[in-house]
């Protein structure tokens, strides 16, 4: 293909050495298996490789959307059966590896972390090949990221990669559109949206963070959040689960992306990130060190809303 | 909303603290303080015991407003319940009001044990408040007894949909 700039290239570099460095560990069994992306017949998906031979499957490019950070998540424990993990990551999932950490939900041990340089990834990733960058197609989560050079991890592949292009529409300005909107219009758009929601709990499935063995949903004794799927429990459900990833959630979208109603998680989200960055001057990261803003507090907390 | 609400009576359930408000609450009782009688106070034992399901709770089963209080700062009977209560609160006002609910509706204070005058003042202005937003009728349309899922209410078991256990 020509007419590509040379830094907007599909396929990243590095792939060599991501199938080799995973080579080279299942050989020397310091990891049972290797999570890493496949090119399948609807695009890229997660793949399990434990056989060294296997490892030629491994690919990364723009589609490569996926946070396998989800497979850490020890709700997940027959991924942990599987035995030590090799998992591939780009610099946005080492958030959740982070986020995992920091509540000790893993042990930086069990996992060996194949980090690749990354400069976006596409918001339609099911496509038979990769194509380039561009503001149309560039998944709007990838604008500003800040963790192209991952420090998070074992090994680190590919050259360091430009920024990814700005999107047509931000979230942020999806956000700020949604505030300027009067109070009742933004009741409607969000019951709206809620009241689609069939309940199936994808969100919460593929969320790398959302950890609970025993979901609040699922308690029903006390009932707290209505199971049917009419619009007062939907509510309830997606202001709950939101909620429960203030200062926790890293952005990475998958919840919207497994939506199969479509609703739109990541403006949820997004503001919340915005709250917790305004009011406690947070930013989630890749450090594990850093306390969430939700279970720490300053006691010079904002307090102008109360009384 | 320029439309007047003289005639309505708002419902507000009141979470409050044990040590510090509950106590202010009483005192304001004892000291014979008129105020408006449409608050229903739950009590718990620290403004820390919260969860913003709750105050989901609350509106489902038909409050038009809701008031959280607890100890000042610095005074919690357990050190810092609080400071952690502050932080759930101001996310959990933030995002309701980015969904579209006002935040009149949500009245956070703190009120000690020795200020029953100004637990007082707290219910009075959130009465008035949610007196003049008038009922709550948004988050009412919401449940299943509603509109188009009312078909939804003849399969749903008695107790689940807003009638109390």
């Amino acid at each position: 293909m020509t007419g590509i700039a040379a830094d907007a290239v599909p396929v990243y570099t590095g792939v060599a050495d991501m199938r080799r460095i995973a080579r080279e560990l299942l050989e020397a069994g310091d990891v049972r298996v290797i999570i890493g992306w496949e090119s399948g017949p609807r695009g890229a998906r997660p793949v399990f490789v434990t056989d060294p031979a296997d490892t030629d499957k491994l690919i990364f490019d723009t589609r490569c959307v996926h946070n396998l950070v989800t497979y850490l998540n020890p709700r997940r424990d027959h991924v942990a059966e599987l035995g030590k993990i090799g998992l591939v990551v780009k610099g946005c999932d080492t958030k959740a590896v982070a986020g995992l950490l920091r509540e000790s939900q893993v042990r930086r041990d069990d996992v060996v972390l194949i980090g690749v340089r990354c400069g976006g990834v596409l918001e339609e990733n099911e496509i038979p090949a990769a194509v380039a960058l561009t503001p149309e197609n560039v998944a709007p989560r990838c604008y500003g990221c800040d963790v192209r050079e991952p420090t998070l991890v074992d090994h680190l592949v590919g050259e360091p990669q430009p920024e990814p292009p700005r999107p047509v529409t931000t979230i942020d300005e999806r956000v700020a559109a949604l505030e300027d909107m009067p109070l009742e219009e933004r009741w409607a758009f969000w019951t709206d949206q809620f009241s689609n929601c069939v309940r199936c709990y994808a969100c919460r499935q593929v969320c790398p963070m959302c950890v609970c063995e025993s979901c609040i949903v699922e308690k029903s004794q006390p009932q707290w959040i209505e199971p049917a799927a009419h619009p007062r429990g939907n509510l309830s459900w997606n202001v709950t689960r939101a909620l429960h990833l203030a200062g926790r959630c890293i952005d990475c979208g998958e919840c919207e992306r497994f939506c199969p109603v479509g609703i739109p998680l990541t403006l949820v989200n997004r503001k919340l990130q915005q709250i917790v960055a305004d009011r406690y001057d947070y930013k989630v990261s890749d450090d594990p060190e850093n306390p969430t803003p939700i279970g720490d507090y300053r006691l010079d907390d904002q307090q102008e809303f109360i009384k | 909303m320029t439309e007047t609400h003289d005639d309505f009576e708002p419902r507000i359930t009141a979470f409050v603290c044990n040590w510090c408000t509950y106590t202010g609450a009483d005192l304001a009782g004892t000291s014979r303080l008129h105020m408006a009688s449409n608050v229903r106070i739950i009590r718990l034992p620290c403004t820390g015991r919260m969860d913003p399901l709750f105050f989901l709770k609350a509106f489902e089963r038909g409050a038009d407003g809701i008031i959280v209080s607890g100890c000042h700062p610095a005074d919690c009977h357990y050190t810092s319940g609080n400071y952690h209560a502050r932080r759930r609160f101001a996310v959990f006002h933030d995002l309701m009001e980015f969904i579209g609910v006002d935040p009149r509706r949500m009245t956070f204070s703190w009120v000690s044990a020795s200020e029953g005058a100004k637990w007082r003042d707290v219910v009075d202005e959130a009465v008035a408040n949610v007196r003049a937003l008038g009922p709550f009728d948004a988050y009412r349309a919401l449940t299943p007894e509603s509109g188009e899922t009312a078909a939804a209410r003849e399969t749903t078991p008695a107790g689940v949909d807003g009638d109390a256990p």
